[in-house]
């Protein structure tokens, strides 16, 4: 398969909040995953770099950022910006890059060190900026529109409250012997439900926090891999898609959807087609997938996923939690690494640490949560303001 | 609520409240497709070339998409009352418009009043006030309620 690159190194730094300056997050796990793949900087001739926030823009070109502190060896550098999907572009500008031929081998760094509690726009008054006013006129947090599609899930599917429970319940395991972990403490349904609503249906410890983090991969052209290794994992797809006109579902930071007045709704939503792109790509499909690594900003949106990455038709999700299919030991586990239950987010970092699951995972190395004969797997996510992500990784 | 204070729109443009409020949209003259927030410069259906959009108010009637609340206070730019009071933000889908538009509910309400697929109606309500001024915002109210539930 002429479309496949490399993982020759993965790394984190682990998850937590630490004080630091993002970039010695970076460099902690740019230098982890170059001495996993048995390289030097030095060999590096493309670092991409999934950039942080600050200031309602990228305040940071973080590519250079990280190649600096690593010493300047004049390889070219690429900066990616798409919210919760920076790194995924990181990685589909690195994986480009080397399918183009430009280059053999490249270091894709996300890292960042996050604000404490809501997310919110900086001070000032901007009255065209979608993002600054739906905080003003609606108060409208990103756990509003997690509220939102919980609600949703319950009056529609007939989802209950410990149901969404517990996902976090069965993130909580997964992620107890995670050592890039920062929440390892195993939680009961009645404690999640005991935590104080913030946007109902969704308690407290239903929504994930933000944290400080760092994630590396060295990815390198099949031919460049053959050489120092006979069976490296494998970037099969990398769907970076947008939606398609009129998305009929609200998303943040959106006052409205599209209307779907003078054209139909598309038959696949934006959701859907962010996997549906990744399995085309990878002539794979949902059955073929041992695993996935999906975003659960809130643990209903882990049960949308189920959905959205076909691991069940809609409205099973419910179903095939409580069957125990996405537990570790069943049909296919999500969220083996504990997901972002044990994580809390670290934006620019957390698409590639989902990579990083997959590649431990398929080389048997994802002690304590490692799931029996893994063959491929699937990452998903989407980034504010329309960007899709997803990463499919096989042997 | 002072009778003294000067009632504005808490933004300019987004809706007309004469009598009854509806919200502000935008029409594109080439496919017919609506815009909210207004489109005004360039037609966001990839068929079409449109660039220019007739204002049009939309349905002050929908149907709850989806509905949720903020049980504590948001961060700035929101000005939240102290004592902040938990309030809900409702998803409403318009049928005419074929689009979902958020707004928050009309106090009074609890979560447990609602439904999806409940018909929803706009009412002007006050966002927040400062010493001179009240400022209006549309809001979503649960058709043939009055007061609270
Ligand atoms: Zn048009």
């Amino acid at each position: 398969m002429q479309k496949d690159v490399a993982i020759l190194g993965v790394a984190m730094h682990p998850w937590g909040k630490w004080g630091r300056n993002f970039v010695e997050y970076g460099v902690h796990a740019a230098n982890e995953a170059l001495a996993d793949a048995g390289l030097e900087w030095k060999d590096v001739e493309l670092i991409t770099g999934g950039e942080t926030i600050r200031n309602g823009y990228p305040g940071f070109v973080s590519g250079a950022s990280f190649a600096q502190a690593l010493g300047w060896t004049g390889a070219p550098v690429m900066s990616s910006y798409g919210a919760c999907a920076s790194g995924t572009q990181a990685i589909a500008t690195a994986r480009a890059h080397i399918l183009a031929g430009l280059c053999d081998v490249a270091l894709v760094v996300g890292a960042d060190a996050a604000p404490k509690g809501f997310f919110a726009p900086a001070g000032g008054e901007r009255k065209d900026d979608p993002d600054w006013l739906r905080f003003r006129l609606l108060g409208a947090t990103n756990p509003i529109y997690f509220g939102l599609y919980a609600r949703r899930r319950m009056d529609v599917h007939g989802a209950t409250t410990k149901d969404f429970a517990r996902v976090k319940v069965k993130n909580s395991r997964h992620g107890l012997e995670n050592p890039k972990a920062r929440y390892k403490k195993a939680v009961t349904e009645e404690e999640i439900l005991a935590s104080p609503i913030v946007s109902d249906p969704l308690h407290l410890l239903e929504i994930c926090a933000t944290s400080d983090g760092g994630a590396a991969l060295v990815l390198a052209s099949m031919e460049y891999a053959r050489k120092r290794t006979t069976d490296p994992v494998k970037i099969k797809a990398v769907s970076t898609v947008t939606p398609t006109y009129p998305n009929a579902v609200i998303e943040m930071p959106n006052f409205a959807t599209d209307s779907a007045y003078a054209v139909p709704v598309p038959t696949t939503p934006f959701k859907d087609s962010i996997a549906k792109a990744a399995y085309e790509q990878a002539g794979l499909g949902p059955e073929d997938m041992s695993m996935a690594e999906v975003y659960d900003l809130s643990t209903a949106l882990e049960l949308d996923w189920y959905e959205n990455i076909g691991l069940c038709k809609q409205g099973d999700a419910e179903k095939i939690l409580n069957d125990g299919d996405t537990t570790i030991g069943g049909r296919v586990p999500v969220n083996p690494s504990g997901g972002l239950a044990c994580f809390g987010e670290a934006i620019p970092a957390q698409a590639i640490a989902q990579v990083c699951e997959l590649t431990w995972q398929l080389r048997g190395q994802a002690k304590g949560r490692q799931i029996e004969n893994a063959r491929a797997g699937i990452t998903a996510n989407q980034g504010l303001f329309g960007h899709g992500s997803s990463v499919i990784v096989a042997k | 609520m002072s009778t003294q204070k000067k009632r504005v729109p808490a933004i300019e443009g987004w809706f007309v409240a004469d009598g009854t409020v509806a919200l502000l949209g935008s029409q594109c003259t080439s496919c017919r497709s609506y815009f909210f927030p207004k489109e005004s410069f360039f037609c966001r259906n990839p068929a079409c070339q449109g660039t220019e959009f007739e204002e049009v108010p939309l349905s002050r009637r929908g149907t709850l998409w989806s509905y949720t609340n903020n049980a504590y206070p948001p961060p700035a730019p929101y000005v939240a009352p102290d004592p902040f009071v938990p309030y809900i933000v409702a998803a409403v889908e318009l049928g005419t418009e074929k689009m979902v538009v958020l707004g928050q509910v009309v106090k009074g309400f609890e979560i447990a009043d609602l439904r999806v697929g409940m018909e929803m109606e706009l009412e002007l309500d006050t966002l927040f006030e400062d010493a001179e001024n009240e400022y209006l915002v549309w809001k979503w109210r649960p058709v043939g309620t009055r007061g609270g539930a």
